[in-house]
């Protein structure tokens, strides 16, 4: 067999480094609540994805709609259930599951190409339909919001003059239960963050189990030869449909803990550029490898939090060391590459990862691994030369 | 009644009358040879038997059951495998993985949800994944990736991962194809060991004349879609139609 780090501590450094991210990410710039909640969410998004497209190669590009969906269905418990996040996520799970069979029943009689286009026209559907027809159900443009007078059956009314918050089981989703002060740097340490980071080791542990189990060897198996795997007595049919279902509802609960972080569902989650940054995600980080969906999915989340930040004045600001009119230049130049032309940047990068990266980061991690161990090996040999 | 047992079938691509009313009867635990020259029908007869193609009338009945009809899964799991004319490998996978594929296939069936079984332990799989891989030879090699195996050994895999499923039918699409002497020669002796070791029987199509006398028991012989003989070996040889339809092209 090949080695191969031990799965039981591939999850404990995963989990470890997870839970240390507001100290971790602290010098970064990176470590406040919201950015690391997205970091977490958009990493269970992206491992439900690479579970269909890493084993499976099945590309979908209507996953977007799964997310959407789980919003929907968490803010619909908001609104008539209860604050509490619990039964949000239990639906949004659901009902994504329940959305992506039928998808997916459909969609998966085709492969390749025309599989992506009949998910993306999917999810297109769902995306103007959220707009026009299904508006009672998703308020359409304005999204679904919370409402004072909300029934929220299970919630006593505490405070009828403001809107109530997310929480699960009595904690405070939003709530900094520790603020110190380590460093130099200002830590925030709340719940939201916690509850997600620990919805993703979750959902990369089973995607770790999914890895090993004799299910995923057939996933593997449909990637490389779906003929042979008919001949071999495999019905291939329900194994892709399978894995679009679980993908589908890591999607859904994505999308059900986007509404825990911000109570608010609108259709434009449901666009297929969501859908394409998470397949942007998912190559750039390392699609079919363990840990390479969550790097993209903090990757892109991260360079999309700094880039679209600056803007002009940061920029006169950094250039300010020459005469005028050359940080009038520089300033031109950089201004479309940053603020709401990130995504250009990104598009760059992503260029340059899929030419001189083809297995993601993880690639050029485990080419760096070995460039380091090799010049180890080549420093022993000079050594006992 | 043997087990395999093909009746009337017929298959038109267009206005090419490609299978012309076969017949065929194939005994238990014996190799079976199907022979013709080019465009006689012969890969289109075996594409009808494991459900690729389906023909326009006739029946073909496995151990009394139908075949026809049935999707290739089922055609597998029924107890045929089929080796291919290009080798069909997966090949992205090392040698033993290929193997577990379709052992798991075998013992679980056409679909099983198991994403918490931890696949590396199950012995019982990988025992038997072994074993084949120790009788073919190709123990040595079972952490290679299939896709780097030379021709021949991929071969060799694709026999490995049918025979690991012990089916009660193996087809196999001139196994030798495109191999040296040498090669061809280890074949013969292996599909014959095979043959006596675990009783498997076989149909099988080929070009190569050395081969089909060597190891067939019965031989029938397929032109422009229909058979026009079939016997024994030693009597196929001096069968008057044969010369005329096949013979022609090459010694025997």
């Amino acid at each position: 067999m090949k080695k191969r780090m031990n799965d039981k501590l591939l999850i404990l450094i995963f989990s470890v480094v997870i839970l240390a991210f507001p100290l971790i990410l602290a010098p970064t710039g990176a470590a406040y609540p919201d950015l690391m909640q997205r970091f977490a969410i958009y990493g269970i998004f992206a491992i439900g994805f690479n579970i269909l497209f890493g084993l499976t190669g099945y590309l979908s590009f209507g996953h977007a709609a799964f997310l959407g969906v789980g919003s929907y269905a968490a803010m619909w418990m908001f609104k008539l259930l209860t604050m509490n996040i619990f039964p949000a996520l239990i639906l949004s799970v659901l009902i994504a599951g329940i959305f992506s069979l039928l998808i997916g029943f459909i969609s998966l009689r085709r492969s390749g190409i025309y599989f992506s286009i009949l998910t993306l026209a999917f999810a297109q559907m769902s995306y103007n339909l959220a707009y026009s027809v299904l508006t009672p159900l998703t308020n359409g443009e304005t999204g679904l919001q919370l409402r004072l007078d909300d029934p929220r059956v299970l919630d006593t009314v505490v405070d009828a003059g403001s809107l109530p918050s997310t929480n699960l089981f009595g904690l405070e989703m939003k709530h900094v239960f520790w603020n110190p002060e380590i460093l130099g740097y200002n830590l925030q340490f709340n719940y939201g963050f916690y509850v997600c980071a620990a919805l993703l080791i979750l959902s990369f542990y089973i995607s770790v189990k999914i890895f090993r189990s004799p299910f995923g060897m057939m996933l593997r198996a449909v990637k490389t030869n779906q003929t042979r795997l008919n001949y071999t007595g495999i019905s291939t049919r329900p194994y892709t449909l399978a894995a679009f279902v679980i993908s589908g509802m890591f999607a859904g609960l994505a999308g059900g803990l986007l509404a825990t972080m911000d109570p608010l569902a609108g259709a434009d989650r449901m666009q297929w550029t969501a859908s394409g940054e998470l397949v942007l995600m998912v190559v750039l980080g390392g699609s079919g490898t363990l840990i390479g969906p969550v790097l993209g999915a903090i990757f892109i989340r991260y360079f999309n939090s700094v880039l679209s930040q600056i803007n002009e004045f940061t920029l006169h600001a950094w250039f300010s060391f020459g005469p005028e009119w050359m940080t009038n230049l520089l300033v031109s130049i950089v201004d479309p590459f940053v603020g709401e032309g990130w995504e250009l940047t990104l598009g760059a990068l992503f260029m340059l990862v899929v030419t001189f990266l083809p297995g993601g980061l993880v690639d050029g991690g485990q080419r760096v691994g070995r460039w380091i161990t090799g010049a180890n090996r080549r420093a022993a040999k000079a050594r006992e030369a | 009644m043997g087990i395999l047992e093909v009746q009337n079938v017929n298959k038109h691509f267009g206005g090419l009358h490609a299978l012309n009313n076969v017949n065929l009867s194939v005994e238990e635990g014996s190799i079976h040879a199907i022979i013709g020259p080019n465009g006689a029908g012969k890969s289109t007869f075996l594409n009808c038997l494991i459900g690729k193609l389906k023909p326009d009338t006739g029946s073909v009945m496995f151990q009394g059951k139908a075949v026809l009809g049935r999707k290739p899964h089922q055609i597998n799991q029924m107890g045929i495998s089929r080796v291919f004319q290009t080798p069909e490998i997966f090949a992205e996978l090392t040698v033993m993985e290929n193997v577990i594929i379709p052992c798991l296939a075998h013992r679980d069936g056409a679909f099983r949800l198991n994403p918490f079984k931890n696949l590396e332990k199950d012995r019982d799989i990988h025992e038997r994944a072994e074993t084949i891989l120790e009788d073919m030879g190709m123990k040595d090699k079972m952490d290679m990736h299939s896709g780097s195996l030379s021709r021949g050994d991929k071969r060799r895999l694709e026999m490995a991962m049918c025979l690991v499923q012990e089916p009660k039918l193996l087809l196999l699409d001139e196994p030798t194809a495109g191999m040296a002497r040498a090669d061809t020669n280890n074949t013969i002796d292996l599909l014959k060991h095979i043959s006596e070791t675990r009783g498997i029987t076989m149909v099988i199509i080929e070009h190569d004349m050395h081969v089909v006398f060597s190891l067939s028991h019965k031989i029938s012989v397929l032109a422009q879609g229909a058979i026009i003989a079939e016997d024994l070996p030693d009597k196929i040889k001096g069968h008057p139609k044969v010369r005329e339809a096949y013979l022609g092209e090459a010694e025997v």
